[in-house]
């Protein structure tokens, strides 16, 4: 039963294919002191697909392809498109990287695991799930232990791999239990027989627990956040920026799928969220506010901005969920324009502490101004797409009377607001020692000067002009199920 | 014919073992072995549920299952390895360079 639909339908996901095998055949045939070339060609290629995907691949109506394995709609698209985007950022900002840059495996790893992001968006069924969150993460495995001569990379990595495991085995065994109680893997009969069958609200309260554990950690949730701080600090920079934001998204899209398709009719999962959010966003915080390395720092903000984002899953309505597509878009733009300037800054100072960042804005004005403009979105001020994106979702709440998430949600972004501009402090009032910034110049590479400029557009793209990319989230929700 | 709770209920105290070995054991190569027990144990589940309503699809999974594990297990020794050589340990306790 072939029809062209199932080639457009995983069309992104095959042109990512061709690109990691090109670019495994022409890799080793270069000279060693051209492999760097080997990023362009990443660049150039995600971004060809991005624009192939965008011309070619749209979807009309939400249909089911390959025998109810995938779901080819506006939802899986959206997600499939911002997946490219961060890939193609990532791509640049390892290019410069010195242990990353010259080695085509890395862009094969990375091209792996989006290709993996691509199928987690849009898998309908719990075969295809379970085998693209894997897709995903064990590339990131290597990924994040990339750099084998450096302790604190193995060491990421290892503890990566040894969460990764558990959870993913704890999420595995919640898809078995599913799949006894209804007798079927595929995502929208599932739901419908855990309605039809006889009342078991307390067995599938267990397994909305289990399932938890697997999302939460995908999501860096709270109390499932142990990890990120350890990983995003000793993997490779370009790697953390991309597991914090991609990664993370491809989390929440499988959350929101998985929830809303499998129990739609179970009341008690929004308030087991609300709770689990609550926490994330404190946690998140307040263990920011006395970080003093600007990678943990990053980490554990990410961690808060997860549970700003799961305000929009608990309100449980069309605008929850397209606030919470809203929200990953502009949170992608923000931290991998933070995590890129963190990059370029640490390439040549060798340090992420925050109290090397003295005197920034005066060593490279245009890299203080693509951290201001990262710091101030991340804490929500206008006209950065960070505001707009929190307005979006804590509008979401109200419109559900969720009056007490809200609030809570905006003292969070009060005291973030507090250590987001702390750093700041350091890069625009603060001197280096001996005043002397002009002999200490942070130079720009190409790449890094094309994605910090793309990404820093992007963000104040996202906060003026915010209307035609709510309209598309809101496509994507309307499509979810 | 046995009856299938009580495959279920083996599933469950393998899955339980295997926790609890996670959470207890510091040696990373006992930790490996304990996740396996944990895949294995939905993996039972998934055989033993696939018999009683008939369908395929359970069998099916835990082939996907045994190959990711055998992947991820992979990638995990490589890593063992690599951190053996710098550090001379892999006592899980004794990799505390990332805090804070």
């Amino acid at each position: 039963m072939y029809t062209p639909t199932m080639l457009l339908a995983i069309l992104p996901e095959i042109l990512l294919l061709t690109l990691g095998v090109i670019l495994l055949v022409v890799e080793p045939f270069w000279k060693a002191e051209n492999r760097r070339n080997a990023g362009w060609l990443t660049f150039g290629g995600l971004l060809a697909a991005l624009l192939i995907s965008l011309l070619f691949a749209r979807p009309a109506d939400p249909q089911t392809v390959f025998g109810g394995m995938l779901r080819y709609d506006w939802y899986g698209f959206f997600f499939k498109m911002m997946f490219l985007f961060a890939a193609a950022a990532t791509s640049l900002f390892m290019m410069d990287h010195e242990k990353l840059g010259r080695r085509g495996e890395s862009y094969l790893l990375l091209l792996a695991t989006t290709l993996g992001m691509c199928l987690m968006a849009s898998s309908a069924d719990l075969v295809m799930l379970y085998l693209a969150i894997e897709t995903t993460s064990i590339p990131l495995y290597v990924l994040s232990g990339f750099m084998l001569d450096d302790k604190a990379s193995t060491e990421a990595g290892f503890k990566y791999l040894l969460y990764g495991a558990v959870t993913s085995a704890i999420l595995l065994y919640g898809f078995s239990l599913l799949f006894g109680f209804t007798g079927t893997t595929n995502l929208d009969t599932l739901g419908n027989a855990l309605a039809a069958g006889p009342n078991m609200s307390g067995l599938v309260f267990g397994v909305i627990l289990l399932l938890l554990v697997g999302l939460g950690f995908k999501i860096s949730a709270v109390p499932f956040h142990f990890w990120a701080p350890d990983v995003y600090q000793g993997a490779p920079t370009p790697v953390a920026g991309f597991l914090s934001t991609a990664s993370k998204a491809a989390g929440f899209a499988v959350l929101l799928r998985l929830f809303f398709a499998a129990f739609p009719g179970f009341a008690s999962w929004p308030s087991i969220l609300a709770v689990v959010a609550t926490l994330t966003m404190t946690i998140g915080n307040l263990l920011a506010l006395p970080q003093t390395n600007l990678k943990r720092l990053l980490a554990y903000s990410s961690i808060a901005h997860a549970g700003y984002a799961l305000i929009g899953v608990v309100a449980f309505s069309e605008l929850g969920r397209a606030s919470v597509v809203f929200y990953l878009l502009a949170y992608i733009a923000t931290n991998l324009l933070a995590f890129g300037a963190v990059m370029a800054f640490s390439r040549i100072t060798g340090s992420d502490d925050i109290k090397d960042f003295s005197g920034l804005s005066r060593r490279s004005p245009w890299l203080g101004l693509a951290m201001l403009a990262a710091f101030l979105s991340l804490a929500g001020m206008p006209p950065f797409g960070g505001f707009v994106a929190k307005v979006i979702v804590f509008a979401a709440a109200v419109d559900k009377g969720l009056y007490v998430l809200a609030i809570i949600g905006i003292l969070n972004s009060i005291i973030a607001v507090y250590y987001y501009l702390n750093v700041l402090k350091f890069v625009y009032l603060y001197r280096m020692d001996g005043e002397n910034e002009e002999a200490h110049p942070i130079p720009l590479t190409r790449p890094y000067a094309i994605a910090l400029v793309v990404l820093a557009v992007g963000v104040v793209l996202l906060g003026t002009l915010f209307g035609p990319w709510f309209d598309w989230s809101n496509l994507a929700a309307l499509n979810l199920f | 014919m046995v009856d299938i709770s009580y495959y279920i209920l083996l599933s469950a105290v393998l899955f339980t073992i295997g926790a609890v070995g996670v959470l207890v054991r510091r040696n990373p190569l006992i930790i490996f072995m304990s996740v396996e027990l944990m895949l294995n144990a939905a993996n039972l589940a998934f055989v033993s549920f696939a018999s009683m309503h008939g369908s395929l699809d359970g069998q099916i999974f835990v082939f996907f299952v045994m190959t990711v594990a055998a992947a991820e297990v992979a990638v995990g020794l490589a890593l063992i390895v690599q951190i053996f050589k710098s550090r001379h340990s892999i006592n899980v306790d004794e990799m505390n360079s990332l805090k804070g």
